[in-house]
């Protein structure tokens, strides 16, 4: 039976009316039963076929679809190449979301202990992920990129509780050379800051990208360990040398 | 082997040890043609099936078991309490008894079997249509209209086409000229320099078709299963029937799928023959066959509506069924005298 829609008349017919006959069938499609039969075999000659394909499910737990590069996963508060968290306390993030899961409270950043290069970090940064609706405006929100939204989708867990991710369940880890610094001075005289004395003053702050870069930038998700190993910045610099790597 | 047989206690233990054996390897069977046909089925649908419990999901019945056997023993208020009970019971029972008269086959003298009678498809006949109480029954003691729909349904059904089933293997036994299964499995030829046994859908390929169809609609296999019909009647009969109830109608449907595959092989493939695969292995190769015919109809067709079900059965069948025999009658008159 053709299935051809171009010979199908332009004005279909018009619903029948109580008692009025079937139109009969168009010529050349008269009833048959060896082309009922033929149907029903093709049917079956497609299932068989189909059979024989292969399977197409994703086995979930064990196979995984392939995440979009921006995707909006769980979120993250990343870092600076020399440890610094980038979040400055600032409140945006709270602020642009629609839901309001968002708790930020600042403090102010001192001489003896500084965490982000600016006044003020973030003494307490929690996220209720239950509320969350991952629509990614804290992310559009943050002046110095400090919160991501990265690939990471498997968030169930088994109590409400352990859905305020805090701080330092949000907070990306701190670069190997930095860590493995910071290992070596505690063991010497623990500091309590992860910057020497004599640099921190010195330290520029690794600012912000200006207001033009920041549009263009690629997608500022936490790198895959490897890459951050490979792009080694040695950190923190005196200010000479800074200016030539940055 | 025949001393065992000849002799009245002897005989008597390898009965009983055969039913043992028997019960065993049906309700094996019904559970791995569960796992055959969702992983089927699944294929069919480019899904791989139930592959989580075991090696290729194989123990995913002993796990839908146990869930089962461990549900509330529910029966609804207001319901007939023994029927309810009753109804799934006559299913296990009728869809069982079948096997004692089916023949598996003759291997070095010894009879996978455990009856031989002279009218064994007379009796898979008779206890079949007990599974028209069954469901009848159950969906009257469910005291729902949905099972009571189902279960009207399924009478009307059963009993349009018990009668295409019955007629279909007419020519069969015209042929054989025995009722007896093991004779019809049995039979051969001498044609020429041919010598052996021979199976009948060469001779009666229409009784096949015929049977196919009729069978599907007498197990309620899709796309004949209008007493179920999860979409319509929200499982017809079967809905208020849960936990071990429920397991006994599931049984009994698959038992009696193998038994019509089973059937079929034997009526219209010549048993346990197939050139030299060994009997029994070559039995379980053909049903296996047919199983999956079953599973691919499952996975292809629709659901007819019931009057579309009750046409095919009564004005295509069944008159097609009649004419298979006179003809059948009359050639078998002209060839042999």
């Amino acid at each position: 039976m053709p299935d051809d829609v171009d010979n199908q008349p332009e004005h279909p017919t018009p619903l029948r009316r109580p008692g009025e006959r079937v139109p009969p069938k168009p010529e050349g499609e008269k009833p048959s039963v060896m082309g009922d039969v033929a149907a029903l075999a093709g049917g079956l000659k497609t299932t068989l076929s189909e059979f024989f394909k292969p399977v197409v499910t994703t086995e979930y737990p064990e196979d995984k679809t392939v995440r979009a590069e921006r995707y909006r996963g769980r979120h993250y508060l990343r870092r600076y190449d020399n440890g610094l968290e980038r979040c400055i306390g600032c409140e945006l993030c709270a602020a642009a979301c629609p839901v309001g899961c968002i708790l930020v409270i600042a403090a102010e950043n001192t001489e003896e202990k500084r965490v982000s290069p600016g006044e003020r970090y973030a003494k307490t940064y929690e996220i209720n992920m239950l509320r969350c609706i991952f629509c990614g405006y804290c992310e559009d929100a943050c002046p110095v990129q400090a919160i991501v939204l990265g690939p990471e989708y498997e968030l169930s867990d088994t109590s409400r509780e352990k859905f305020i991710f805090t701080k330092e369940k949000l907070l990306e880890p701190l670069p190997p050379d930095v860590e493995a610094r910071l290992k070596a001075d505690t063991a010497s005289a623990p500091h309590p800051s992860p910057l020497p004395e004599e640099e921190r003053g010195t330290t520029p702050h690794p600012s912000p990208l200006p207001k033009g870069e920041r549009g263009t930038t690629p997608h500022p998700s936490p790198l895959p360990e490897g890459e951050r190993g490979t792009t080694p910045h040695p950190s923190p610099l005196p200010e000479g040398e800074r200016e030539n790597n940055s | 082997m025949n001393e065992i047989y000849n002799d009245p206690i002897g005989h008597w233990i390898v009965v009983v040890v055969a039913i043992a054996l028997l019960l065993f390897v049906v309700l094996t069977a019904t559970a791995y043609t569960v796992w055959f046909e969702r992983v089927a089925l699944g294929r069919i649908q480019r899904r791989p099936g139930p592959n989580r419990v075991g090696p290729f999901g194989l123990l995913q019945l002993a796990a839908d078991g146990v869930k089962l056997a461990f549900k509330e023993s529910f029966v609804p208020a207001n319901t007939d309490k023994i029927l309810f009970v009753l109804a799934p019971t006559i299913a296990v029972a009728a869809a069982f008894l079948s096997w004692a008269v089916i023949p598996i086959g003759l291997w070095y003298n010894v009879q996978y079997w455990i009856a031989d009678l002279n009218i064994g498809i007379l009796l898979i006949f008779a206890f079949s249509s007990l599974n028209v109480y069954a469901i009848v029954l159950g969906g009257y003691a469910s005291n729902n209209k949905y099972s009571m729909l189902g279960g009207l349904r399924s009478a009307a059904q059963l009993i349009s086409y018990e009668m295409a089933l019955g007629l279909s293997l007419v020519p069969t036994f015209m042929i054989v000229g025995s009722l007896r299964l093991r004779d019809i499995a049995e039979y051969s030829v001498h044609w020429g320099f041919y010598n052996g046994p021979i199976p009948l859908i060469l001779l009666t390929p229409l009784g096949f078709v015929i049977y196919v169809i009729a069978a599907t609609a007498e197990t309620n296999r899709a796309p004949f299963d209008l007493p179920e019909a999860e979409q319509e009647l929200i499982g017809g009969f079967l809905t208020e029937y849960s936990g071990l109830k429920f397991v006994m109608y599931y049984l009994a449907e698959y038992v009696n799928m193998i038994t019509v595959s089973a059937l079929a092989a034997l009526l219209f493939f010549g048993g346990w023959y197939l050139w030299f695969v060994p009997p029994v292995l070559a039995f379980f190769i053909k049903v296996v066959l047919f199983l999956f015919l079953y599973i691919w109809l499952r996975g292809t067709f629709p659901r007819l509506r019931y009057d579309t079900l009750m046409r095919l059965g009564w004005k295509v069948l069944l008159p097609l069924a009649i004419v298979n025999v006179i003809v059948t009658g009359v050639i078998l008159v002209a060839t042999q005298g």
